[in-house]
Parts: structure tokens; C-alpha cells; sequence
């Protein structure tokens, strides 16, 4: 196998993976509805709705917590 | 010590906020002359023969195109940037020293590569490269710069309260990647001062003149890998992140779905990359480059109408307010022209469209109707929403952006519909030949027809022009206008008649 076949084969792997990686985030961002933290990903629109520097965040950092 | 509450500080956002207006005009009204000049050639002696060297098409071309993109375009990125940033991180700038002295530093060096990159093309010093004309010395500057930008960025991100970054600070991240990636490998070059000729002369030419590190198709390849992508993170990706932050801030409307923004984000990034070889078909470059190119640049579509249809559904609803605020049928129509430029590009990288479109007008059009309904009018809302809050004071007058607003879009319509007709036209008579295969136009035939279209062109930039002189003066006297309240300033920005 020369060298312009082997970039065919690695460009086609790569465009596979990507493709099913785009789309396993697709169906993991709507079955979960919900990141790690347990916030659900639409809360996280109020980041820029309540972004005042006394206004609560929505996920705070855990250090913040302690003060 | 004094015990004031903890604010937010928009010295940094507000010193390029300026540059941002001043860079706007100095950009806007080049192109304006460059597009009279395409009118009537005369003109490219304006200022008589003795300085024609400066005044004509080609010197001041560059200058055009590199003031709106790294000048307008840039700071508006910037003064965003450290106007949102601290907003949705909610933190201070003034909580660190550090940052201040970065953001500070940032601003002015900037100063200094603006000044010397447009010492350097009004001399015609250029490395003949398109949108990356600056010589090593210049590029050395940008990359202090650049560095010094990503230092200012990751350091706030760095110390913020809010553990989840807000889908803007996604996309200013990926600028500052992107534009970081594509400028320093689109701008390798060997100093001439370094290189022996064949016969063994060396120390050739200036101490600032460089050759390409590429030759040929790679340098092409390179070259439009760069130029597509600097459309990507320069005139997309912090335009999405500044869409996503002062639309719904603006509107008071939460975004319609944020995991569709998560995941036009993804597919932005993914896709884009592989589209610039659009530029080389019918060239030199594989034939299999050139279909990859064109395949996805059509996929492009998905991920731009994913962001803007969202920006477009966050209004559902509630589109009295588009009717109501200035401000808002500002951003309303650059998603608008955002979804239209989007599928209009697509269509131009298809092979059989491109046969006709490549090199003519066309092309040209479907820049303008991206860069001034899309770019300029979203960086224009930017500062508009901004502007009460770092000033605090009410915007100085609604009618006169209302005015700006039908006064660009009308110049923004005579713009592309005159570039479409033109580029058609070109592009059907550069390939229209008689039964022996001859062809049946020469090109001064082209020149003459199209006349009235660049005449229309010129009137349409001119008239986005005088909007942007209204936009400066309305925010210049938004600093001497009313005071107001802090709660005046929670979603729809004050503005007086």
C-alpha cells in the first residue's frame, strides 16, 4: 500500500469517527438532558441573563462555596 | 482602604471599543474610495500624479481589507471579549493586577503593530500575501500580541466564579486558537537577508522582505486553508459568541435551545477546516481536494443555520421587540444575513456554480453581504448594548440608529444585488464563445458593461459608511448623555428619542 492510499484510508477512518463521535454527542447531549454536575444544559443560558457579579452562578466553583 | 463593592471593569473593553470606531471608519471609508475607484479609474489620482504611488487601487487595497479585518473586526472581538468575558465568568478584572497590566499591555501593543502595519502597506512594503501581507517583523508583532490576548483570556477564565464556561466564552476560545494556528503557519518565511542566491550572492534585499516557506500549489493550498479560515475565526466564530451573549442578554430571552448551541459549536469546528480549498477549484490543486472542499462546504450549512435559527427562535414569541428596539432588529438582521451568506456560500463552492462564479464579482458580494450585514451590523449592536453599561448612560438617540439601521441596510442591499448582477454578467461573458469556440467578449467588453453596477456598488458602501459615521457619533454622544439607574440596565438598554 503506498502512501497516498494509506491517507485515503486514514482520511476516511477519521471522517467515520468524527461522524459517529458528532452524533453520540448529539444523542448523549438529548437522552441526558443533564451534564455531570446535574445541571440541566438549558440552565446554563441564564450564565449570560443573570451575569451581574452579585448574582448567583449556576454551577459555582467548589473553592467559591467554602466563603 | 477604600470599601467600595466589587464592579465590573471595562477600561480595557472601553480603550477597544475606540479603536474599534476609529479602525471601522479609517477601514470603511478605504473601501469606499477603492470602490469609486473601480468606477471611475480615474480617480485612482486623486491627489494628483506625484502621489498616485499611494493612491491608487493596489496600494490601498490591502489597507482596505487588512483595517477591517484586524483593525475593525479584532478590536470589536476584543472589546467584546473583555466586556463578556468578565460578565458571564462573573468575575472582575479589577480582582487581579495581573490582568489589568495584560489587558492593558494588550491594547497598547496592538497600537504599535496597527501603526506600523499601516506605515508598512502605505509604503508598499508587503509580502504579497492576501490578508497576510505584514512583513516577519509585523508578524512577530501580531504573534506578542496574540499571546499576550490568549495570556489575558485564560487567566480570567482562570479565576472565575462560574465553574461552566457560557457557550460565547467556547467560541472566543476557538478564536483564539484558531486565528493562532492558521497565522503562524500561513505566515512562515525565511528573512532574504538569510538565503544565498544561485550565484552565491547573499544578504539579498531589505532586512524586512521574506520568501514564503511554500511554493507553488502548497503555498496556495496553505494560503486559502489560512484565508477560508480567517473567515471562519475571524468573521464567524466570536461573531456566533457575541450573538450568543447580547441577543439574549438584550432581548431578556434565555437561548431557544443551549445544547443546540453546544452542538453547532462542534459541528462549526469540525467542518469548517476542511472548505477553504473552495477557493482553488478548477486550479492546480487534486481533484479529490477540491470535491472534499466543495462537499464540505455544503455541510457547513448545517452547523451555521444550527446557531442561527437558534438566535432567530430565542426571539419566539417576542418579536415586538424586534419592531420596538433598534438594537434589536440590529441583530435580528446579522442573523438574518448570517443564514443568508451561509447558504449563498455553499452554492458558490458547488463545482458547476463555481464555474461560473469563480473570479468574478459574485464572489465579492457574497464577502460584503457577510462582512457589513453580518459582522459589522453584530459588532455594532455589540457596542451599542455595551455602551450604556461602560458609560453608564442611556444610549444618546433611538431615532438616529433606527435611521442608521435602514440607512445600512439599504446600502448593504444596492451592495450585494449590484455585485450579483455584475458577477453573473462577468462571469457569462468571460465564457460566452461563438460556433468556432472563439470568444465572443473581450475583456474591456466586460469593463464597460458593468460600469453601472460598480457605480451602485460605490453608492452602497458609501451609504454604509455614513451609517457608521452616525453609529460613532451616537455612541460618541452616548458619553454625555443621561445618567442612568443600575436597574435600567438589566435587559433592554435605555435610549433616549
Amino acid at each position: 500500500m503506498d502512501i497516498a492510499q494509506l491517507q485515503a484510508y486514514g482520511y476516511f477512518t477519521l471522517t467515520i469517527v468524527l461522524v459517529i463521535a458528532l452524533y453520540s454527542y448529539i444523542y448523549h447531549l438529548y437522552s441526558k438532558k443533564k451534564d455531570v454536575d446535574g445541571v440541566d444544559y438549558e440552565s446554563y443560558s441564564d450564565m449570560a441573563l443573570k451575569d451581574d457579579l452579585d448574582d448567583t452562578p449556576v454551577s459555582p466553583k467548589s473553592d467559591e462555596k467554602e466563603k | 482602604m477604600e470599601n467600595r463593592p466589587l464592579e465590573y471593569d471595562y477600561t480595557v473593553a472601553k480603550m477597544f471599543m475606540l479603536t474599534t470606531i476609529i479602525l471601522g471608519i479609517v477601514g470603511m471609508l478605504i473601501g469606499v474610495i477603492l470602490a469609486f475607484q473601480l468606477a471611475y479609474p480615474g480617480l485612482n489620482l486623486m491627489l494628483g500624479e506625484g502621489l498616485a504611488e499611494y493612491t491608487n487601487f493596489s496600494r490601498l487595497r490591502p489597507l482596505h481589507t487588512d483595517a477591517v479585518i484586524f483593525g475593525f473586526t479584532l478590536s470589536g472581538v476584543f472589546a467584546t471579549w473583555y466586556y463578556v468575558g468578565q460578565r458571564v465568568l462573573k468575575v472582575s478584572m479589577a480582582e487581579s493586577r495581573l490582568l489589568m497590566v495584560l489587558g492593558k499591555l494588550h491594547f497598547w501593543l496592538y497600537i504599535v503593530v496597527v501603526a506600523a502595519a499601516v506605515v508598512s502597506l502605505f509604503a508598499g512594503v508587503t509580502s504579497s500575501k492576501e490578508y497576510a501581507e505584514f512583513e516577519w517583523p509585523i508578524d512577530i508583532g501580531v504573534v506578542v500580541v496574540w499571546v499576550i490576548f490568549g495570556m489575558s483570556m485564560f487567566g480570567l477564565i482562570g479565576i472565575r466564579r462560574e465553574k461552566s464556561l457560557y457557550i460565547s466564552v467556547w467560541y472566543f476560545i476557538a478564536t483564539f486558537l484558531g486565528i493562532a494556528m492558521l497565522y503562524l503557519f500561513n505566515n512562515m518565511a525565511i528573512p532574504t537577508i538569510l538565503g544565498t542566491a544561485a550565484d552565491g550572492t547573499s544578504g539579498i534585499g531589505a532586512w524586512y522582505h521574506s520568501v514564503s516557506m511554500y511554493a507553488g500549489t502548497n503555498d496556495a493550498l496553505v494560503q486559502w486553508w489560512y484565508g477560508h479560515n480567517a473567515v471562519a475565526f475571524g468573521f464567524t466564530v466570536p461573531i456566533v459568541g457575541m450573538i450568543y451573549y447580547f441577543l439574549p442578554k438584550e432581548s431578556g430571552q434565555a437561548i431557544y435551545s443551549y445544547k443546540l448551541s453546544l452542538l453547532s459549536f462542534w459541528g462549526l469546528m469540525f467542518v469548517y477546516l476542511w472548505a477553504g480549498g473552495h477557493h482553488l477549484l478548477y486550479s492546480t490543486v487534486p481533484d479529490w481536494m477540491q470535491t472534499m472542499a466543495s462537499i464540505f462546504s455544503v455541510i457547513l450549512i448545517l452547523p451555521s443555520w444550527g446557531s442561527a435559527i437558534n438566535m432567530l427562535l430565542t426571539m419566539k414569541g417576542e418579536w415586538q421587540q424586534v419592531a420596538a428596539s433598534p438594537l434589536i432588529k440590529f441583530m435580528v438582521l446579522a442573523s438574518t444575513f448570517y443564514m443568508f451568506s451561509t447558504l449563498e456560500g455553499p452554492i458558490q463552492a458547488i463545482k458547476s456554480v463555481n464555474a461560473i462564479a469563480h473570479f468574478t464579482d459574485w464572489i465579492v458580494g457574497h464577502v460584503h453581504d457577510g462582512v457589513l450585514g453580518w459582522v459589522g451590523f453584530m459588532i455594532m449592536a455589540a457596542l451599542y448594548h455595551m455602551a450604556p453599561r461602560v458609560f453608564k448612560r442611556e444610549i444618546y438617540s433611538k431615532s438616529l440608529m433606527t435611521a442608521q439601521f435602514w440607512i445600512q441596510t439599504l446600502g448593504v442591499v444596492l451592495y450585494f444585488t449590484s455585485m450579483w448582477i455584475a458577477g453573473i454578467t462577468q462571469g457569462m461573458m468571460w465564457r460566452a464563445h461563438d460556433e468556432f469556440g472563439n470568444l465572443a467578449y473581450s475583456f474591456i467588453d466586460t469593463v464597460t458593461v458593468l460600469h453601472p453596477y460598480y457605480t451602485i456598488r460605490g453608492i452602497g458602501g458609501l451609504l454604509y459608511l455614513v451609517g457608521f459615521l452616525m453609529f460613532a457619533y451616537n455612541i460618541y454622544k452616548t458619553m454625555s448623555a443621561r445618567p442612568v439607574e443600575e436597574r435600567e440596565l438589566q435587559n433592554a438598554s435605555p435610549m433616549g428619542a
